[in-house]
């Protein structure tokens, strides 16, 4: 096993509490990552990151080729988007995206020509040479520069633009690039498939993230679930100073101050951002993403979706446009089966629900899981028996029942002093409670109610 | 939360399968409820039941029978009176109705024993608003209650006067061959063998301590194997040590409050023990006499009475341990578990509240909107 070399990790490759969900990712673990065949129409939503939206760059009835720019981002944190096919551009409409959140969209139809499409799609965006050496003829503002202009934000689901990341900061000097492949949520193999077929990506755009930001370290975190991408990065690897963490699976490691402690041992401070210790995270598939961008100069266009779970009939690893529906993936992977009850954006832990099958797939879309009835299935709620399971289970140290209770009744001061705004959303105590409370649902909802500051203006 | 059915778009193509939204997680571990918590709980006491069952026979059963009948008419009762749903589906009145019964001596008499089920679901429980709000332990308050009431029923002198040593040898001939006589269990008594009366370990020891006749220590061997006069399921110390760590194995129980407990017993008895070592009388004693471990392992772990911090349990356990042996030593009781889980847990909201644990790399900031 190809372990740390070189770069110096003191994680205990692992983090306090937590879960062991059903790991269900070998379902679509095994399926080679295929191409969509380009869709008859996309929808480019102008808002897929944490920032300000773009705005729209073309005019209705305008011929756009693949790679082409369209949204423009016109504030520091934000990022461009760009068209995912060849085609013609219609008027801006609205669409929703899984979070809710409703905007405004860039529709493209396709034109019968695309210079690139099935395999050579799959070359263009994944294979080909990844150099592991020279990378530092490129200049960080060079770097930082292509990963901007590429629309590249956090492909892990958060959507934190890259480049504003990766931009070097005299306060807050970076001495690590944590690659964060543990892909925790249960069902998605997404990255698995990503670090398996194509490592060298991986390992490359991890290089060229450390040397944007100064970083010397570069680590690429694993869990051990996943032997065989261990296994191919650690090849790709070979010969660089890429070092290779291997994590012990549990949920939810891939959360950043989870991961972040788990391989290196640092704790981010409450509120804080890896850079707070000196750490910028980027996923497996941002790492791969940067690499394109930069010496390719090819822009973010296409992602890996998992189109998963019992609820599906041929679970598939999917090579899709960004502004596909979520319904076209489902129909590539068979359709639904009887019982499917529920259409998930993302993983079942932290996933949203879908109400339509024309909610467009964004940057941030790692996954689609349908679970069937009997997935979901869920004893009536009870009292809380103040078992203490919750307590045992959260990776931020929280007293869970006592947060939900907080919120029910709308304790404001309680969920405060139980420190409500610590809470990372994982859905750890939800998952463990005998008497099915909704836990994080209430802390969640009590967050959204909590009568705050108004930021000044 | 409730689950809607919401298509904010059109969605006419989907295919047939409804599908909705709800929050999540989605999935959730089914492998865990409460009822299978109290199941549990009925698991880990087996050990103890099966101990009393051997030693006290026909009795124990009745015990059982009893406070685990009284316990689910009670529920029943008081359910329909509240017009809700009866709870008995969660076992946890069987659990409630076992720890009753074992923690009373044999000859209870059969009105007693009732009085106490529906005190402890009635008092102890439903007047909370049912499992899961109740401040103290049910099954201690309905123990209290005919402990007080019924002082010559189940307090102390009923192990000594309701059963002295002839009317045990007519009632339990069997006890003879357990070695169960306290003349068999007692080491050394003041007065030889003829002056042993037919107290438990704990009166027999209080007596010796302030030199009343009859007064003994009881053999180790004894207290561990379970083979002494005593409440149904304080008897066997390995009994409870056996179905203690399922629980805890299982994590059913937190073992951070047995733990607690033990530790406070083995300190303080320890410090008794070197300030009088020719008393006879050892930690070992301290902790396999009594009902100190059946407390300890499936009284205070209750968790609904029981803090809900990894650090309020263990100061909890230690808080129960320590208010045995300072009840056991200075009381007018010869054993202090029962009052001693009562004051825990009215102190268990307390320590909740001062055992917030610090969230990982500190609390966050509260964002502004
Ligand atoms: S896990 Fe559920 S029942 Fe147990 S303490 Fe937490 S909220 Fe209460
Ligand atoms: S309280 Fe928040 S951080 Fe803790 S387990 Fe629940 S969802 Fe996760």
């Amino acid at each position: 096993m190809a372990m740390a070399t070189t770069t110096p990790t003191s994680g205990k490759r692992t983090f306090r509490h937590g879960i062991h969900p059903p790991e269900r990712k070998g379902l679509a673990a095994d399926a080679v990552i295929e191409v969509l065949p380009t869709p008859a129409r996309v929808k480019i939503p102008l808002l897929q990151h944490i920032g300000a939206p773009c705005s729209a760059r073309t005019k209705p009835r305008q011929e756009v080729a693949l790679g082409e720019t369209i949204g423009q981002a016109d504030a520091f944190v934000s990022a461009p988007v760009h068209a995912s096919i060849t085609g013609t551009t219609a008027m801006p409409s609205a669409v929703t995206i899984p979070n809710g959140r409703h905007m405004q969209a860039i529709p493209i139809k396709a034109a019968d020509a695309q210079e690139l499409a099935g395999k050579a799609l799959l070359k263009d965006i994944l294979g080909g040479d990844w150099p592991t050496s020279g990378l530092s003829q490129h200049s960080p503002e060079a770097i930082v520069e292509a990963v901007r202009a590429a629309g590249l934000v956090g492909l892990g689901g958060a959507g934190f633009p890259t480049h504003v990341k990766l931009r070097r900061n005299d306060d807050k000097p970076i001495d690590t690039v944590l690659v964060n492949g543990c892909e925790c949520e249960p069902y998605l193999t997404a990255d698995y498939r990503m670090m398996v077929e194509a490592p060298g990506p991986v390992v490359s755009g991890a290089m060229l993230a450390a040397h944007a930001c100064g970083a010397r370290n570069v680590v690429i975190a694993v869990e051990d679930n996943k032997p065989l991408a261990i296994d191919t990065l650690g090849k790709a690897a070979k010969g660089t100073d890429v070092g290779i963490v291997e994590l012990r699976t549990k949920y939810p490691q891939g959360g950043e101050k989870q991961t972040v402690q788990a391989a290196l041992g640092r704790t981010i401070p409450g509120g804080g951002l890896p850079l707070d210790v000196g750490v910028v995270v980027v996923n497996v598939g941002t790492a791969a993403s940067i690499a394109r961008a930069v010496l390719r100069g090819k822009p973010l266009t296409h992602r890996v979706v998992t189109v998963t779970g019992h609820g599906i009939v041929k679970p598939r690893n999917v090579l899709a446009p960004i502004g596909v529906t979520y319904g076209e993936l489902i129909d590539f992977a068979g359709g639904l089966k009887d019982g499917a009850a529920r259409i998930i954006a993302g993983g079942p832990m932290m996933g949203f629900t879908i109400g339509s099958r024309d909610y467009p797939v964004t940057k941030g879309t790692s996954g689609i899981t349908v679970l069937t009835e009997d997935d979901v299935a869920k004893a009536r709620e009870t009292h809380c028996v103040r078992c203490g399971r919750c307590v045992d289970a959260c990776p931020m140290n929280l007293v869970p029942s006592r947060l939900a209770l907080a919120s029910r009744n709308k304790q404001w001061d309680i969920a405060k002093r139980y420190h409500a705004f610590s809470c990372v959303e994982c859905g750890c105590c939800a998952y463990v409670c005998p008497a099915s409370i909704p836990l994080v649902q209430l802390i969640r909802l009590g967050k959204a109610q909590m009568p705050r500051e108004e930021k000044k203006a | 939360m409730a689950e809607n059915t919401n298509t904010p778009e059109s969605d006419t193509q989907a295919a047939a399968p409804q599908t909705h939204v709800a929050p999540g997680p989605h999935l959730s571990d089914r492998k865990l409820s409460t009822r299978r918590m109290m199941v549990d709980v009925i698991i880990g006491l087996l050990p103890v039941t099966v101990a009393a069952v051997i030693m006290f026979r026909r009795y124990a059963l009745l015990q059982l029978a009893v406070a685990i009948g009284g316990c689910l008419a009670a529920e029943a009762l008081f359910a329909c009176m509240r017009k809700r749903r009866p709870t008995l589906g969660d076992c946890s009145a069987i659990v409630t109705g076992m720890i009753l019964a074992l923690s009373l001596p044999w000859n209870t008499p059969v009105y007693v024993g009732l009085i106490a089920a529906f005190i402890a679901i009635g008092i102890g429980k439903m007047v909370f608003g049912g499992v899961g709000y109740n401040l103290f332990n049910p099954a201690m308050v309905g123990r209290a209650f005919v402990m007080l009431a019924f002082a010559g029923a189940v307090g102390a002198p009923a192990y000594v006067e309701a059963g002295d040593v002839g009317e045990l040898r007519d009632k339990m001939p069997w006890l003879e061959s357990l070695g169960a006589m306290p003349a068999q269990y007692a080491e050394a008594p003041d007065g030889g063998a003829d002056t042993v009366s037919a107290a438990t370990p704990m009166t027999a020891k209080k007596m010796k301590d302030a030199g009343e006749e009859g007064g003994f220590l009881t053999k180790f061997k004894n207290l561990a194997v379970g083979n002494t006069i005593g409440s149904l399921g304080e008897v066997s110390a390995i009994a409870c040590l056996l179905g203690g760590l399922y629980l805890c194995l299982r994590r059913t129980a937190s073992w951070e409050i047995p733990a607690g407990a033990i530790g406070a017993v083995v300190i303080l008895g320890g410090i008794g023990n070197l300030m009088d070592p020719s008393s006879g009388w050892t930690v070992l004693d301290d902790l396999a006499g009594g009902a100190l471990l059946f407390g300890a392992f499936f009284i205070v772990t209750d968790p609904v009475t029981s803090p809900l911090t990894p650090k309020g349990k263990l100061i909890f356990g230690v808080l129960f341990g320590a208010l045995v042996m300072l009840l056991r030593g200075y009381s007018n009781y010869p054993e202090g578990v029962m009052f001693a889980v009562l004051m825990v847990n009215a102190i268990a909201p307390l320590l909740n509240r001062w055992t917030v644990p610090k969230p990982l790399g500190g609390p966050a900031p509260i964002p502004v909107k």
